[in-house]
């Protein structure tokens, strides 16, 4: 047991804090460039392909760097702790992470060496309206004729849907879910984008009888594929929280040793310096277990559950400490100038992306009488 | 960064479950699985087995019986000791006065009390809180005062946990009531609770149960050589020992053994015509304590992965605060699972009502304690925010 970094994981989380905070170290430039299209920085991207980060956990025979689960995470949380709007997770870790895991070799070769190297971006086609954070689809239908698949219905919201160059899109085929590729340019899409609340973007996805390329050869069901990649990359997404909750608790302290009311800085108010303590109990705790998540990824454990554990845990620090943050900082905490509101935005966002704490203690509560206690270094994790 | 335990940790981690659960008698760990209050003896007789393994004070200097221990090891150990139901070593002997004794103690003292108190032949209490003096304990007010070879003793003392059963005591004491800074008056003072001038009573607790007690010191004569360090050094020993204290202080074991139970209790409990086990809402309620738990246990894992030198991690306040929740959150669990059966709690062995609910709401009220003593959270609170965020 090893909860530390070595040397290579603590130079990869020095060189990834070095590039964004030199993108990111002013919140304002944040702000410019979520005010544009396409919501991140094309040119940020383009260096965290150059430094091999968006190759980072793919094998080197698809033109990845073959790291682990604990180096994304290290990416993640440094990528939270700026809010950088870049895609990491969204398109490395799930979409990249599907692809890998469901690809052909040449679909594995051609998209995830033009992901490595920053020429292509893929995004995920799955929420649809009406259904919550299932590994399977229903609105839309996949059909074959003639050897060629094609595509019809609407997926909403879908993150970077209006940007991505290739879409990934789950499917109802023959009573299944599957996965499909669907080209940017192809007939019959149509995608209109919109800008969500922490800054970034999603789009409506209409397909009519869009042409569609099976990912992976054509057969059985890939919902546990999909169940599998929302797992690692509800992980990830903790880690990317972890960096934002981190920020959030160090501006709040920041201020509350800065900010003078009634002619004392605000931390000689203990009921104030008590709130602190607690969003920092809550850090520790969601940190503690976000490290753990990654680990059973690497321990090749049960991730769909520890993902459940690592979900609920982050949502309740998440809630906490962004809602903390923004009270300590009182009236200016909830104006777009000033940067805590944004994070707690940013934490709000990644809380429902794919899977929220009720979500996960629901599904966990299900399971609850059926072993004695949790053995958070044995099986099935460890 | 790894998950797994190493193979000589695994190793480990199973030669103390195999001695806890074989070589501590099945009525003892019976005593402490159904929430019963042990016997004097059963203390004893738990703490000699342990000791006649080398397992009663591993954390000790070697000299002194402990062992090379890594501190993921003594995490194990206790873990396991608290899953297994056994009772910890006495605390007063074991996490407090020993390691004082080790590191300020005299070659006398040590040769004197350390083995004795491995083996529990001495039992000690503590002598620090006074009615006025909780968890500002710098402003406690019982004096010594030098007479040639001899100390003489006069104040009260409260909240002495166990004292009842206690052989000694020590004692912090005022010995310079002139000293600049409150902290720098005080010295540790070992003596006999049969010494005359000392009368102990008995607090009753809001269960029922006595395991506290107010001490008083009517011109007690203590032998100048039973004081431990300089005089005027006892703020630095008891620094020293509180530090120790909350060491472990999280009872991890304990709180997912009373989990354990709780599972365990919801299959025989009908409610709404389904067993509480399959109730959606009580399930949550475990599913979101367990999970918290599990947090909490990591935080100890990596608190004890970072912890060098002897010195407690700034960290181990969450665990105390965090720890102290849990085991609270536990024992609220199991009252409400007992729900209406909780109410026959002083009934005798004649009940039909299950022992775990009988002494449901005993323990609950008892646990209130956790969060107020090795200091309060509040404490903890104050110390998190000045110690770690510097406010």
């Amino acid at each position: 047991m090893d909860f530390t970094y070595d040397d290579e994981q603590k130079a990869l989380r020095e060189a990834v804090s070095g590039l964004l905070a030199r993108a990111y170290g002013d919140s304002e430039q944040r702000r410019r460039v979520t005010a544009a299209d396409p919501g991140f920085d094309e040119k940020t991207w383009a260096r965290l392909a150059e430094m091999g980060l968006l190759g980072l956990p793919f094998p080197e025979e698809s033109g990845g760097m073959g790291a682990g689960p604990v180096e994304v995470a290290i990416v993640a949380e440094e990528i939270g702790r700026v809010i950088a709007p870049e895609p990491f997770v969204e398109a490395v870790v799930l979409t990249g992470g599907l692809i890998q895991a469901e690809g052909t070799a040449a679909q594995r070769e051609g998209l995830i060496g033009g992901l490595a190297e920053g020429s292509l971006i893929p995004a995920f086609a799955h929420a649809e309206p009406g259904t919550r954070w299932t590994p399977t689809a229903s609105g839309v239908k996949a059909t074959e004729d003639g050897g060629t698949w094609r595509l019809t219905g609407v997926k909403e919201p879908v993150l970077g849907g209006a940007r991505a160059d290739v879409l990934i899109v789950s499917a109802v085929a023959g009573g299944g879910t599957r996965l499909f590729v669907v080209r940017g340019d192809a007939d019959g899409l149509t995608r209109t984008g919109y800008r969500t609340h922490d800054g970034g973007r999603a789009a409506k996805v209409e397909f009519a009888n869009t042409p569609a390329e099976p990912l992976g050869d054509a057969g059985a069901d890939q919902s546990v594929a999909i169940d599998r990649a929302q797992a690692e990359a509800r992980i990830a997404y903790a880690h990317e929280a972890m960096g934002a909750m981190q920020t959030a608790l160090t501006t709040t302290t920041e201020y509350l040793k800065t900010r003078k009311q009634f002619g004392v800085t605000l931390n000689k108010f203990q009921a104030l310096t008590f709130r602190a303590a607690d969003m920092y109990v809550s850090l520790e705790l969601a940190r503690s277990i976000a490290l753990w998540g990654s680990l059973v990824i690497d321990a090749g454990g049960d991730v769909v559950t520890a993902a459940e554990r690592v979900r609920l845990q982050i949502s309740k620090a998440s809630r906490h400490i962004g809602k903390d943050a923004i009270q300590l900082h009182g009236g200016i905490g909830v104006t777009a100038e000033y940067s805590v509101g944004h994070y707690t935005s940013r934490l709000t966002a990644i809380d429902h992306v794919l899977g929220d704490g009720a979500w996960a203690l629901s599904r966990l509560a299900a399971d609850v009488d059926s072993y004695p206690t949790v053995d958070p270094l044995g099986a099935p994790y460890a | 960064m790894r998950l797994q335990l190493s193979p000589e940790d695994e190793a480990f981690r199973e030669e103390m479950r195999t001695f806890f659960t074989t070589q501590v008698p099945q009525s003892i760990r019976d005593t402490v699985a159904n929430h019963r209050h042990l016997t004097k003896d059963q203390y004893v007789e738990t703490q000699r087995i342990l000791n006649a393994a080398g397992l009663a004070v591993p954390h000790w200097p070697v000299e002194w019986g402990g062992k090379d221990w890594t501190p993921l090891q003594r995490h194990i150990w206790r873990e396991e000791m608290q899953l297994a139901a056994v009772p910890e070593p006495l605390a007063f002997n074991t996490s407090m006065i020993g390691p004082v004794l080790a590191q300020f103690g005299s070659q006398e003292q040590k040769e004197e009390f350390l083995p004795k108190t491995a083996n529990l032949d001495i039992w000690w209490c503590q002598g620090f809180s006074e009615p006025d003096a909780g968890s500002d304990l710098a402003s406690l007010r019982t004096t010594a005062v030098r007479e040639g070879d001899e100390y003489i003793v006069n104040g009260q003392k409260t909240w002495t946990t166990l004292g009842q059963h206690a052989d000694w005591i020590f004692c912090l004491v005022r010995t310079d009531p002139t000293a600049e800074k409150r902290q720098r008056g005080i010295s540790m003072l070992l003596f006999p609770m049969d010494t005359p001038g000392v009368t102990i009573r008995p607090i009753e607790l809001l269960d029922g149960t006595h395991e506290v007690n107010e001490v008083f010191f009517e011109d007690v004569r203590v032998p100048a050589e039973n004081l431990v360090g300089e005089e005027n050094s006892g703020w630095t020993i008891a620094k020293f020992l509180l530090g120790n204290e909350r060491v472990g202080i999280a009872r991890v074991g304990h709180t997912k053994r009373l989990l354990a139970d709780a599972k365990e209790h919801a299959r025989t409990i009908v409610s709404n015509g389904t067993p509480l086990s399959e109730d959606p809402g009580f399930t949550a309620r475990i599913a979101e304590i367990e999970n918290e738990l599990l947090a909490l246990e990591l935080t100890a894992l990596r608190v004890v992965a970072n912890s060098s030198g002897g010195r407690p991690d700034p960290a181990s306040s969450v665990l105390k605060l965090r720890g102290s929740e849990l085991q609270q959150a536990a024992t609220e669990l199991l009252v409400d699972l007992a729900g209406p059966l909780s109410l026959a709690s002083y009934a005798d062995g004649g009940s039909d009502v299950p022992e775990w609910a009988r002494a449901a709401t005993p323990e609950y009220l008892n646990y209130r304690k956790v969060t107020i003593y090795g200091g309060s959270n509040e404490v903890q609170r104050t110390i998190i925010a000045g110690t770690i965020l510097g406010l």
